[in-house]
């Protein structure tokens, strides 16, 4: 029996691991039930399958309402989010060849919540009403990922941008945009620098089907490039001269992974905010499983991404209730140690 | 490597000059600011003192500010030459090894679960936090195999701030009033501390730079190499960690005092390099003179940036600082 399945055509080819399919599939199923089991458990206990009836339609019309219209978006949101981050975190990770980047390292997310939180106090007046539409947080925030970006590989280029000037020139950044963050902050009024500190941890508490229906066409956008990126950013892994000799055009490619990152940590950070470290070990757990080859890292990171964050938030609505801990506490907390362990381990 | 200043003539003139300096910039920073004062206006806050507003705001303002930012100046640049001599780390400083954000941790942490109000408590619970956090830093990045390599460290460090950080941000999430106490102190400022807090940690402080000043015979003989430096007679077990000590005083006191104030720490012994080069027993007090002078300057400026409002200094030292701090990674000491 053979280990892969080959499909190819014109302008992409896959070999698709067995083993890898077969993971991700388990993958799936667990990101499933979690979701399933996040929408049932809060203030009102609503049993499996109670869950499933309120989803195709019937059953109780009090469980109806709060799945849909509160619990299913939240968690949708949480998934998306989380499996943004992760993605962004693969790419990134395969672009520079350092298993140490993710956006909240160097800078990106930073980027963006200094945008966001520049837009929430300069754009409101003196009884702290908005004077834009709270819809173009995200577009801010977006921006200012964006931007950082740039600036980072900018700042990083000097003959070539090697990783480690990269994480180097990426953590000096985060410092100079946490700065000016917390200035933006003090210039706002208290109620505004709170609110932007709930939104800073990362949170998806009030989230309704707005923001899924803004965050899923980035997210859907973003997959058929990565398909047709894939291949060659496995070739990148073996070097610039390699990638170069395969006829492919490093730069531009590596630039369109940048943007493709930065759109897909941009948009997660801009809605569920600046949700630590999923983006730094969703592809790690996801490499631990699939192997480093990118066909199957990216569902995986995408798939354990997702599940984090709705675990995370799981346990932020739970554990301290009536008190909700923002979700990205918990993604912290748990990310923090991991990343310290690989620290030990890649010495 | 020599620095521009040859010779130790001109080197103890430019120190002297440097003292002149400092005294001027605590002079400058007394006198400028939103209220309009005058030099005479000060002396006499002192020597005949009237009740009016502006002697108030001299005595209890302008001239603790002025001594709190040199004492925090001058042991933030000394807390840097230490950590970068002792980690051989050029980027090495209180704010890259997550000290910063240790202590704000505890402070909120304390604020929030311990019920702490006054800035005399502040102090102190930071102060322990700061020990941690570095301590916590300093184990991370020197444990497993390799060694303490310059990279690891400050990774271990970037970690620690950002574990810290989002674990603050939690707390402060659910509590607003702690936000609203503690949000100017995590900015990093001089303002509005008394005197009294600073003779408080003024003991530790000068303890720490004496003993700093003492001990750059040995970082000149460590800066060789361990080997070196253990067959030149050095106990370096020891000598690592009284330095490490000495760290964890001016930073934990500092930061205590300012709150996490950025970049003083890795700009200030970089420039005394340039001035008197490699010798340890002229960067010491060379940096403890340029980290005060620089504070202090950067103080009077956060006072005119967004004018009537004041910025906190870290915000200030830290624009400042990013652009030098990427000019030393780009200059390619970590090329691997």
């Amino acid at each position: 029996m053979r280990k892969y399945w080959v499909i190819q055509r014109k302008s992409f080819s896959y070999l698709i691991d067995k083993k890898t399919t077969f993971a991700i599939i388990v993958l799936a199923l667990i990101a499933l039930f979690s979701m399933m089991v996040s929408i049932g458990v809060g203030e009102l206990y609503i049993p499996p399958f109670g869950v499933f009836t309120a989803l195709i339609g019937s059953g109780l019309e009090m469980n109806q309402l709060i799945i849909t219209e509160f619990r299913l978006p939240r968690v949708l949101v949480a998934f998306i989010a989380g499996a943004s981050l992760a993605l962004s975190g693969a790419i990134l990770q395969g672009v520079i060849r350092n298993p140490l980047a993710s956006p909240d390292m160097i800078g990106i997310t930073g980027g963006a919540g200094f945008a966001a939180v520049a837009f929430l106090t300069m754009f409101s007046d003196d009884s702290n009403n908005l004077l834009l539409s709270i819809n173009y947080l995200p577009l801010f925030a977006f921006v200012g990922a964006t931007s950082v970006a740039f600036l980072i590989y900018g700042l990083a280029w000097k003959d070539g941008v090697t990783p480690i000037r990269l994480i180097l020139i990426g953590i000096g950044l985060m410092a100079l945009f946490q700065a000016l963050t917390t200035l933006m902050m003090l210039m706002g009024p208290i109620y505004r620098a709170s609110q932007a500190t709930v939104w800073l941890t990362g949170t998806v508490y009030g989230t309704s089907w707005k923001e899924v229906k803004a965050m899923l066409p980035w997210f859907l956008g973003m997959l058929p490039i990565l398909i047709f990126l894939v291949r060659r950013l496995n070739i990148q892994g073996f070097g610039d001269d390699l990638t170069t000799g395969a006829g492919i055009s490093v730069h531009r490619e590596r630039f369109m992974l940048l943007m493709v990152c930065t759109a897909l940590a941009g948009s997660a950070v801009a809605f569920a905010g600046a949700m630590g470290f999923v983006g730094l070990i969703g592809p790690h757990i996801a490499r631990r499983i699939t192997g480093s080859s990118f066909g199957g890292l990216f569902p995986a990171s995408a798939l354990i991404g997702g599940i984090m964050v709705v675990l995370a938030d799981l346990a932020g609505r739970t554990l301290f209730s009536p008190l909700e801990v923002p979700a990205g506490v918990f993604t912290a907390a748990i990310g923090a140690p991991y990343f310290i362990y690989l620290l030990f381990k890649n010495q | 490597m020599n620095g521009i200043l040859h010779g130790s003539k001109i080197r103890t003139a430019a120190l002297i000059l440097g003292i002149i300096l400092s005294f001027v910039v605590m002079v400058l920073s007394v006198v400028l600011g939103y209220t309009d004062t005058s030099l005479s206006m000060a002396i006499e806050a002192y020597t005949a003192f009237n009740g009016s507003n502006e002697h108030l705001i001299i005595q209890l303002s302008r001239v603790p500010r002025a001594l709190v930012g040199m004492a925090v100046g001058i042991s933030l640049g000394i807390a840097g030459v230490l950590m970068q001599a002792l980690t051989r780390n050029p980027i090495a400083s209180p704010d890259i090894f997550g000290v910063n954000a240790g202590a704000g941790f505890f402070i909120v942490f304390g604020v929030t679960f311990l019920g702490i109000t006054s800035i005399q408590q502040f102090m102190w619970i930071g102060f322990l936090g700061a020990a941690v956090a570095s301590g916590l830093a300093y184990a991370l990045g020197s444990a497993g195999r390799g060694g303490l390599t310059p990279v690891k460290l400050t990774l271990a460090g970037a970690v620690m701030a950002a574990l810290f950080s989002s674990l603050t941000q939690g707390m402060l999430v659910t509590n607003e009033k702690a936000l609203d106490e503690v949000l100017f102190w995590l900015a990093g400022s001089v303002e509005g501390r008394k005197l009294s807090m600073l003779a408080a940690v003024m003991p530790a402080l000068l303890l720490a730079w004496i003993v700093s000043l003492l001990l750059s015979r040995q970082l000149n003989a460590f800066a060789l190499g361990e080997d070196v430096a253990v067959s030149l007679g050095q106990k370096t077990v020891i000598f690592k960690f009284v330095a490490a000590l000495m760290v964890v005083l001016l930073a934990g006191g500092s930061v205590a005092i300012a709150g996490p104030i950025s970049f003083i720490g890795i700009v200030v012994p970089h420039f005394a390099r340039y001035l008197v080069g490699s010798d340890h027993r002229w960067i010491v007090p060379f940096s403890a003179l340029t980290g005060g002078i620089m504070l202090v300057l950067a103080d009077i400026g956060a006072r005119y940036i967004i004018m009537p409002e004041e910025a906190p200094v870290g915000v200030v030292t830290a624009l400042l600082g990013t652009p030098f701090f990427i000019y030393i990674v780009r200059k390619g000491i970590f090329q691997r």
